[in-house]
């Protein structure tokens, strides 16, 4: 929409959407989960502060990209249906759970829906554990980008990715990877938030944009 | 009873040809593409990916998007793959006429402009992003951006193609100003593997040239010699 003849702004008639750079990595005890906090609405920046990483459970959160309003819809259903089935089965639930109840939700409505949540938690059965349940898939990976920015930094996580990083690299390559990724792309930036599970429980942390790792042309 | 069903589900191509011919024939060719250029200090490093796609079908497997245009000056192809002959095909024959008449070897920044001033003045019918990347007397190892639309920027390092958007993140971390030309040929081969790997349009095999003053020297990394990243 190069030229603007329309007496309104853009965000009224715009979509709300959360551009996004989301990424999961599982670590032995763990998983770090990570997300910017831009939502845009066509070339408006209508929330630069927004957490994206929303709670289903305890020990389980999901990272939202996509149309915000399917998104955060399907994570509060999730986060109903997870807390009636953890009091009937009267333990914490699994990832496992979480994320195919959020499978369940984005298969059956897949023409309605754009929002790709990524699932990620610890439970005592399984460890740190990720989930991708894009389109209706579920699958689960030792760790997991999504969002526009996500495309900008493929090369980079699979390059650096290594298996059996301690809890501080794959934090390092968490907040490296959003940092590049809101670097290139128009619909990632803000802050930084970082959200780390393991057995004892969930740790929400914020990174502001000055104090983000800077590469060589910033 | 399923040949009705395919083409009701393409209603404007219920009783036409255009059934008679494979898909392929109808895609315009392009080069889906990887390229990239780096600046070293006495030339550049320039690399690209072999594959040419006309819709799903590779119509070449080892495609040479590396186009000498002068002794030191090559460019790197992106885009429609006619179109992009063409346009190198013309600042071929602009520069080395302008060449012999100033009976001295062309400036890289002449040949980057002479791409620039065709792809902007044919904006809209051309479908090309080209990176233009040499050595010349008066400034060295020099690599200019012409991506589709025709705008001209230098750059010390410069991606281009379809594949080019997953290598931004790679790129902005691992390249360092006062790279040797085997630091620079190491990281183009690490960055084109990156990029054939998750791009579809981008494979085959990596080619890679470093252009200097004493000359020019080509390299091919086959498929099976490419690095991995694999994390499976």
């Amino acid at each position: 929409k190069m030229l603007d003849d329309s007496l309104e702004p853009g965000w009224l008639s715009e979509e709300v959407k959360t551009g996004t750079t989301i990424i999961a990595i599982e670590f032995d005890g763990g998983v770090v989960l990570g997300s910017d906090s831009r939502v845009s609405a066509g070339e408006t920046v209508v929330n630069r502060v927004m957490n994206k990483l929303s709670l289903l459970h305890d020990k389980i959160y999901c990272a939202l990209s996509g149309s915000a309003a399917d998104a955060q819809t399907i994570a509060e259903m999730v986060n109903y249906q997870l807390d009636v089935h953890s009091i009937e089965v009267g333990e914490d639930p699994q990832v496992r759970s979480a994320a195919t109840l959020v499978k369940n939700i984005s298969y059956k409505y897949k023409e309605e829906l754009s929002a790709h949540l990524i699932v990620a938690g610890w439970d005592k059965r399984g460890g740190g554990q990720v989930y991708v349940t894009l389109n209706g898939l579920l699958s689960r990976q030792p760790f997991a980008v999504g969002g526009s920015g996500s495309s900008y930094v493929y090369g980079f996580v699979d390059a650096e990715y290594r298996k059996a990083m301690s809890k501080e690299d794959c934090q390092q390559f968490v907040v490296n990877t959003l940092s590049l990724a809101m670097s290139r792309d128009g619909s990632s930036g803000g802050v930084a938030y970082l959200v780390t599970i393991d057995e004892k429980g969930a740790e929400e942390k914020c990174i502001l944009g000055n104090e983000l790792p800077t590469f060589y042309d910033q | 009873m399923a040949a009705v069903y395919m083409s009701a589900n393409r209603p404007e191509n219920a009783f036409s040809t255009v059934d008679l011919v494979p898909e392929w024939a109808q895609e315009e060719v392009s080069t889906g593409t990887t390229i990239m250029a780096v600046e070293f200090d006495g030339g550049v490093v320039i690399g690209a990916d072999s594959r040419t796609t006309t819709g799903a079908y590779i119509a070449n497997r080892v495609t040479d998007k590396l186009t000498p245009i002068h002794d030191r000056i090559f460019c790197c192809r992106s885009g429609s793959a006619a179109d992009t002959q063409a346009v190198a095909d013309i600042v071929t024959y602009q520069l080395g006429f302008h060449s012999i008449e100033l009976d001295e070897p062309p400036l890289v920044q002449t040949a980057a402009n002479l791409f620039k001033q065709t792809c902007y003045r044919y904006r809209e019918e051309l479908m090309a992003g080209i990176i233009v990347a040499g050595w010349d007397k008066r400034r060295g190892g020099q690599v200019y951006t012409v991506p589709m639309g025709g705008m001209i920027v230098r750059q010390p390092v410069s991606v281009g193609g379809s594949g080019s958007s997953y290598i931004y993140g790679f790129m902005d971390s691992n390249y360092k100003p006062g790279m040797t030309k085997e630091e620079c040929l190491h990281f183009c081969t690490q960055a084109l593997a990156l990029a054939m790997e998750r791009d579809g349009s981008s494979g085959g095999v990596a080619r890679l040239a470093a252009i200097t003053e004493e000359g020019l020297e080509r390299r091919v990394v086959l498929g099976n010699q490419l690095p991995k990243f694999s994390n499976a």
